[in-house]
């Protein structure tokens, strides 16, 4: 299950992270990398981005972008 | 000797307001070279010799964006004394992972870290001394927006510099014991290709494949193919690539020493004030209208009201009257020639009257741009509109240019500043004078009146046409060259609400209108004049009224540059003549017609039937230069704007020339098919259009080519 399918306000465990170099460096560089908790705050009102909490701060991400950090349920 | 520090930091940490802080009125703003990123450099108040060098917001040394390039070059190559890494204490973990990467670099860290008030505030405590201790480094407490303690950290990093040591790179424990083996071997085969002290940086970035680092070593394939081998074991010993065990181990290392030295008060489940805020702003239902009405608030008061009142007064009554009234009076009591006066009055003192006439209005959008950045609301305006305008090649922050333009195209442009990724910045300056603004209004009302018969619907449809231009021109450009290739991550930090400081929102609005006043004032200034000379003069060479236009240099022009507009049927001197004289000022096309058809008075019916009988009562022709000249570059102050926001002349022509495409395409299709469809016949312009429609078709709707690996590296160097 990829961090997509996190519903809002649920929380997932990174535990790959898939993607070009360049988006995945820029993923990983925000603080998202293997075990890290993200919470998924909300949607933004057109459906896309979403918006989640990881490492204490609120960061904005497409769903197509979403779909290349894999998550285990918390 | 001067002494460089150079201030680095994450996006939103209070870098910049520590450097205002530092730095006073002594900044100097340019450009890195080669990118658009901005420059700014400034000296210690009270300390000539001390030169603070204001690096951009960055989370990352990566080898991917400019911003982080054009950091890690100046660090690693201009080594400055000491680095000053500003740390927000609030969100400490992130902050620390561009610290880690700035210790590798070899040149002496001291650690401010910002924001200890609200850290305070949340009830928690960090053993900075711990934290220095671990990181090897001077770590001192400040608050840059109360300006608490920031002097002392100034003082730490002077006292680093005048010890003019090199720190032992090696003192905090980052990495595990298979990629330090890896690390080892590495530095062992590079250390005759760098400085002693940076062997540890570049061996690290030879680890992570960093394509920038490999290119400039240059390693022979022996070297790279030994280096290969010990990266590929670490890789599969650690199950990863190597980029991302670096950082994974960076988050980790920080992980470990955080949970020692960080000691958080409270439940998580407290809202802050920013969380509240949130909610409702950026809530599912509320967002949109609150969007919409902080949208129109900004234009009425800055392009409706306030703004056009003070732009208008600067025009016509300052300049307009006031001055050019002064210096008639004062050029005739000297006994100047008519000429001299002609050419103060109505070229220079006209000309930079129409530049400082914008001014106003910037300031305006600007003090409300400089708000909505500093609060930390444009970053949501961004994360609302994504959606809608990632399509066509554009961020969610195009949306205010577009917005803005409907007034004026010059703050339009210059409000496209707050887009960072710069595809999407060079794009919306392209497009974002689509939307027909308020002086190009004046064409199409007149061309409304003279040739629909004031049709209602004939602005709207202006409007739309502008709208469809922006939307087809950004899938069309998308496919293409340098727009080409996979968007830029939107993975972007949602900063917390603040305050914005009074100081830090003036300082940012009086950089941007002196930055506008000197690029457009160096570029109008010639320009006016010698237009003016050309409209003024002809070979007799004294000088002419505006009704004598006909034996002006002008005219020669105009009859010489006619046959560009034949296809587009105003291929007259007239024609040409207002098309160019309304890249002076848009507006400015409809009184050249009418000055150029001899209407006997301004009154509008006058001037109306003048610009009909001038086009042969043809309403396709007046259609056609309606389109031209509000779909083609937009005027002269909007064009060097446009030049000095692209960053280089290269950009800056093929806005131009995109835009020039765009108006002349949209007026010969219209034109040339107009004809063929009421009965004109079929001729070469006839197939022409059709050409052109089926070119435009094509390059939307074609599906996008693949895009090749080396382009993405270029535009991330160039």
């Amino acid at each position: 299950m990829t961090l997509k399918d996190i519903p809002v306000a649920g929380t997932g465990k990174v535990t790959k992270i898939h993607g070009s170099d360049k988006l995945k460096r820029r993923i990983m560089d925000m603080g998202i990398t293997k075990g890290t908790d993200i919470y998924v705050r909300k949607v933004a009102p057109l459906g896309d981005p979403m918006e989640v909490t990881v490492r204490g701060f609120e960061l904005s991400l497409r769903k197509d972008e979403a779909v290349n950090i894999d998550v285990e349920p918390v | 000797m001067a002494i460089k520090i150079a201030l680095a930091g994450n996006p939103n940490c209070g870098k910049t307001t520590l450097f205002n802080d530092l730095t006073g009125s002594t900044q100097f703003v340019g450009n890195w070279p080669g990118v658009t990123v901005e420059k700014k450099e400034g000296r210690l108040k009270g300390h000539k010799d001390v030169i603070i060098q204001d690096l951009p917001g960055i989370y990352s040394l990566s080898p991917y964006s400019p911003e982080e390039v054009v950091s890690r070059t100046y660090l690693v190559e201009e080594k400055p004394d000491v680095i000053l890494d500003i740390v927000d204490g609030s969100n400490i973990e992130r902050n620390l992972y561009l610290t880690t990467q700035l210790l590798e670099i070899g040149i002496p860290v001291v650690v401010a870290v910002n924001m200890m008030d609200v850290v305070k505030k949340t009830g928690t405590t960090i053993d900075l001394k711990a934290l220095g201790r671990e990181i090897g480094c001077e770590v001192v407490p400040i608050s840059a927006l109360h300006g608490e303690n920031t002097r002392n950290a100034v003082e730490k990093c002077l006292a680093v510099a005048e010890e003019q040591k090199s720190r032992d790179p090696r003192v905090p424990h980052v990495y595990s014991g298979p990629v330090e083996h890896a690390l080892a071997h590495i530095e062992e085969s590079i250390q005759d290709k760098v400085e002693p002290e940076s062997v540890h940086w570049y061996a690290i970035k030879v680890f992570e494949r960093d394509k920038l680092i490999l290119e400039k070593l240059k390693l022979d394939s022996a070297t790279q193919a030994h280096i290969e081998e010990h990266i590929k074991d670490c890789e599969k010993e650690l199950d990863d690539d190597a980029e991302s065990i670096i950082t994974n181990a960076r988050y980790e290392y920080i992980q470990r020493i955080v949970s020692k030295m960080v000691h958080k008060k409270g439940s998580k489940q407290n809202l802050t004030v920013s969380d509240k805020i949130d909610r409702v702003v950026t809530n599912r239902i509320l967002a949109l209208p609150i969007f919409a009405v902080i949208m129109w608030a900004i234009y009425y008061v800055s392009v409706t009201t306030i703004g056009r009142i003070v732009t208008d007064w600067t025009n016509d009554v300052l300049f307009g009257t006031y001055i050019s009234g002064w210096a008639s009076a004062g050029l005739e009591a000297i006994g100047a020639a008519p000429w001299v006066e002609g050419l103060v009055v109505d070229g220079i003192i006209g000309g930079v009257g129409t530049v400082l006439g914008f001014v106003p209005q910037m300031i305006l959008i600007f003090l409300f741009l400089s708000i909505l950045e500093d609060s930390g609301y444009m970053a949501r305006v961004a994360f609302i509109m994504d959606r809608l305008f990632r399509h066509f090649g554009l961020s969610g922050k195009s949306f205010i240019p577009m917005l803005i333009g409907t007034g004026c195209g010059v703050p339009a442009i210059m409000a496209s500043r707050t887009i960072e990724n710069e595809k999407d910045r060079r794009m919306t300056i392209m497009l974002a004078t689509y939307l027909p603004c308020s002086a190009k209004m004046e064409i199409i009302a007149m061309m409304a009146i003279t040739f629909f018969s004031g049709n209602a619907w004939f602005a709207p449809i202006m409007f739309f046409m502008g709208l469809a231009i922006i939307v087809l021109a950004g899938i069309a450009l998308k496919k293409v060259g340098y727009f080409a290739g996979e968007p830029a991550p939107f993975v972007m930090e949602l900063p917390a609400y603040h305050v914005p400081t009074v100081k830090g929102v003036l300082i940012h609005v009086w950089e941007r209108a002196k930055a506008f006043i000197i690029k457009a004032g160096s570029i109008i200034f010639p320009i006016t004049v010698v237009l003016w000379f050309l409209m003024h003069f002809g070979p007799s060479m004294h000088i002419l009224e505006d009704s004598e236009m006909e034996q002006s240099f002008i005219y020669y022009i105009g009859n010489a540059l006619a046959w560009i507009f034949k296809p587009l049927g105003f291929g007259t001197w007239q024609g040409a003549v207002a098309s160019v004289s309304a890249e002076l000022a848009k507006e400015q096309a409809v009184s050249t017609l009418g000055m150029l058809a001899h209407a006997s008075s301004d009154a509008e019916e006058v001037v109306s039937a003048a610009i009909s009988n001038l086009f042969g009562g043809s309403a396709l022709v007046g259609l056609s230069f309606t389109l031209f000249n509000i779909f083609d570059a937009p005027c002269l102050v909007a064009i060097a704007t446009a030049f000095r926001e692209q960053g280089d002349r290269k950009w800056g022509w093929i806005t131009f020339g995109f835009q020039m495409a765009v108006g002349y395409g949209i007026a010969l299709v219209v034109y040339q098919l107009g004809s063929f469809f009421t009965g004109g016949g079929f001729n070469v312009g006839t197939l022409v259009g059709f050409l052109l429609v089926a070119f435009v078709v094509w390059a939307v709707v074609r599906p996008a080519p693949k895009k090749t690996a080396s382009g993405e590296t270029a535009a991330a160097v160039a």
